[in-house]
């Protein structure tokens, strides 16, 4: 078979079809977006009748996958990082019930935060749950580690998670593929009481999750993703995580490195391999994307005698992506740089698009908030964070998805009157509506808008999942009529729209007004594609 | 051989077309290739670049090091001196002259000009003027390089013929210019 070049997202997907999944289940988030989106492209996918539409948040992917599970089939969940706390409940419950079919987690980290509100390391996360950790050197390992992992999850019966990085999901590179596998019947577990976490049962299930932890090591020892490089000079060994090792590589230019290497790139951490390189060495350097979570292993609080560098002591920087020339200075090479970016050139952050309806939002709400003190908007995560930057500076808060409802809520709670929340129409089905169950059960003083552009825009425009119906969702909620808007956000509205925002923000309960417009970014890829299809 | 190649441009440009067709052209010819990517935020308005690695031995790392570039490729004339820093000594600029306006502190034509040409080993060139002889604004990209019908073909292939030839025209303009002319002629 010819070598497809895909990206690090794409391989995991292919691998996914050809693994022989029945199901595909997760909400959008950068760097995890494109293996959703792939199998919804693939015709292969679509043959083989493989599920992928979105679903409404993380917690909802999870619990679904692990329901596919339970009916034996193969199935896999894809998040990004901070996904991960939204579907933790089920994530780390699914270590104890264990699993019927294969399940595979893919957990999307983005070290140096590209895209993202923190650099959380996953590993902490499979550790937690004490399950399998796959962690992909390049876009073939992470080809070849799917079949592995759902190898072991039905081996072991275990959901196993694969953590990969921003760097390699969206790089390209060639991929070789492996025969296809057909789906699984549909099979019941033997023992219909796995997935009863009660406590006799969830204390007996734990029991063998630590008993099952002996064979997860032996796979880490053997599975030969984690690989031992002997080397002449033993006054250091050197262990990568991931793909620091390309990192390290590409300081040796014949591709040898004179020291031990110990490259990890499954866990739980291989005890043997680890004490080898240990006993081998003077002392180790770790080189680790993302936390320093082996080298924080190896220490231990109180430390021992192993000499051990990296993160913790400032040899590699603690926080932040790697590159090769990070890695060079950590090994004592010299460093190498082109000239200098002249001082004209100036930062171009990220912006709304011109014409984005956010920004009439902005506007009306700017506008109005003028006669009151600033610091009295509370902000969700999309598009419509742009807002806090220059020229709007509209918004004062961005913490986690659905935070701004609850949020604004809490501050006027405490007293701060007006309160407002912003949100947009993806960030309010995946997360905000229990907020604003909360609110209008206490009839708090708070004006929620629902910043609703029919997509969910910042992740590339994937459909939102209750499109048209936001105002049906709040009616149902308790939200009263009267102090329920539909606005147009366009400059020729903007008098009548302030009118609105006024007199809600004079009331003392929850207001709800919903600024509709479409994302100006999906009418372009619509009209393009309705051409398409015309053959225009 | 050994390419590293830094495309460079702002979200929504096309830089990530560009990079594919190269992409698919290389290991359609049995090359090595890795090709690091920016999605997410910065694709809203912010600058991109494309780290894109070729070679007939294993590549190891997606990124390429600092001041080992042998060329950055730009559709826009203040990117290219971004990742200056990544340049080797013996490298190439190549860049559009067309500037993508959207901050209000874009510094002046004439001073990013005089930053190219004090680089010895550069191209600059007007895309545009060239893709609009060749039929198509949004063809200007292509321009840039040449030599990729095939990928040209299998990328843009599910858009219908009319584009893949628009693309194919402006391969031809964009290689035809690159034969005639040097750096010292533009001046
Ligand atoms: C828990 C979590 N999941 C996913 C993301 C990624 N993410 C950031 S913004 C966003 C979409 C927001 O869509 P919407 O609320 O409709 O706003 P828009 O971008 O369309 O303005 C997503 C999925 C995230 N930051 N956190
Ligand atoms: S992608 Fe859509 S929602 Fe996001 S800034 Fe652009 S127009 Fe606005």
């Amino acid at each position: 078979m010819q070598k497809l070049v895909l990206l690090g997202d794409e391989a995991i997907a292919q691998a996914a079809i050809d693994a022989g999944i029945t199901g595909i289940y997760a909400y959008p988030g950068t760097p995890s977006t494109e293996i959703t989106e792939y199998i919804q492209r693939s015709g292969e996918a679509k043959e083989k009748g493989i599920r992928s539409s979105w679903s409404a948040n993380e917690k909802t992917a999870m619990e679904a996958a692990l329901g596919m599970s339970y009916a034996g089939k193969r199935t896999m969940v894809c998040m990004k990082h901070v996904g991960l706390n939204v579907a933790a409940d089920p994530f780390v419950n699914s270590a104890i019930t264990g699993a019927n079919g294969g399940i595979i987690v893919v957990a999307a980290d983005d070290p140096s935060m590209h895209s993202s509100q923190n650099e959380q390391d996953s590993r902490f996360y499979g550790k937690f749950a004490m399950i399998p950790v796959l962690e992909p050197v390049n876009q073939q390992e992470a080809y070849d580690m799917v079949h592995y992992g759902f190898d072991i999850s039905e081996k072991y019966r275990i959901p196993v998670m694969l953590r990969i990085t921003t760097r390699l999901a969206h790089s390209r590179a060639g991929v070789q593929r492996k025969d296809s596998r057909k789906q699984n019947e549909l099979k019941l577990p033997k023992n219909l009481t796995q997935f009863v976490l009660l406590p006799s049962i969830a204390r007996k299930q734990y029991k063998d999750l630590i008993r099952n932890q002996e064979n997860f090591n032996n796979e880490s020892e053997t599975s030969g993703f984690n690989e031992y490089f002997e080397g002449q000079d033993k006054s250091r060994g050197i262990i990568t995580s991931g793909i620091a090792y390309n990192y390290l590589m590409e300081n040796y230019s014949d591709r040898i490195c004179p020291n031990p290497l110990l490259k990890i790139c499954q866990y739980p951490l291989p005890e043997k391999l680890l004490k080898k390189i240990s006993e081998e060495c003077d002392e180790l350097l770790l080189i680790e994307e993302g936390a320093p979570f082996i080298e924080e292993s190896l220490k231990g609080v109180l430390g021992n005698c192993l000499k051990v560098k990296g993160r913790l002591d400032g040899t590699v920087p603690r926080d932040g992506e790697l590159n090769p020339n990070i890695v060079a200075r950590a090994l004592g090479f010299e460093d190498t740089r082109g000239r200098d970016v002249p001082a004209i050139v100036a930062a171009r952050p990220p912006s709304l698009c011109a014409g984005c309806p956010h920004i009439d939002s902005y506007l009306g709400l700017n506008s109005v908030l003028e006669e009151f003190t600033p610091g009295r908007v509370f902000a969700d995560i999309g598009c419509y964070t742009l807002g806090a930057l220059p020229p709007y500076n509209s918004v004062n808060s961005c913490v986690d998805m659905g935070a701004s409802i609850t949020m604004a809520k809490g501050a006027s709670d405490a007293g701060l009157k007006p309160a407002v929340a912003v949100i947009g129409d993806s960030t309010f089905t995946h997360s905000g509506i229990t907020g604003l169950l909360d609110a209008v059960n206490d009839k708090t003083p708070i004006t929620v808008f629902i910043l609703d552009n029919a997509t969910t825009g910042m992740t590339g425009g994937q459909k939102s999942a209750a499109n048209g119906r936001i105002e049906h969702i709040c009616i149902g909620l308790g939200v009263e009529k009267e102090h329920l808007h539909v606005i147009n956000p366009m400059r020729k509205y903007h008098g009548e729209n302030i009118k609105i925002i006024q007199e809600e923000l004079n009331y003392d309960g929850v207001s709800v007004i919903i600024p509709r417009r479409e994302c100006i970014q999906t009418i372009g890829k619509n009209k393009k594609e309705d051409k398409l299809k015309k053959g225009e | 051989m050994k390419k590293d190649i830094i495309l460079a441009g702002v979200g929504g440009q096309g830089i990530l077309s560009i990079a594919s067709v190269i992409g698919v052209a290389a290991v359609n010819l049995g090359l090595h290739l890795k090709q690091a990517e920016v999605h997410g935020m910065s694709q809203r308005g912010g600058d991109v670049q494309s780290h894109l690695r070729l070679s007939d031995k294993e590549i190891a790392s997606d990124l390429i090091p600092y001041g080992k570039a042998d060329m950055i490729i730009s559709v826009e004339p203040m990117e290219v001196l971004r990742y200056l820093p990544m340049i080797s000594p013996e490298g190439w600029i190549i860049t559009s002259i067309k500037p993508f306006i959207n901050i209000s502190n874009y510094p002046p034509l004439e001073k990013i000009m005089s930053e190219i040409e004090a680089f010895e080993n550069h191209v600059a060139l007007d895309a545009d003027k060239i893709a609009k002889e060749s039929g198509s604004l949004r063809a200007a990209n292509d321009i840039d390089y040449g030599n990729f019908e095939e990928a040209i073909k299998f990328v843009f292939g599910s858009k219908g013929d009319d584009i893949v030839n628009i693309n194919l025209k402006a391969m031809k303009a964009g290689r035809d210019f690159a034969e005639t002319h040097s750096h010292a002629k533009l001046k």
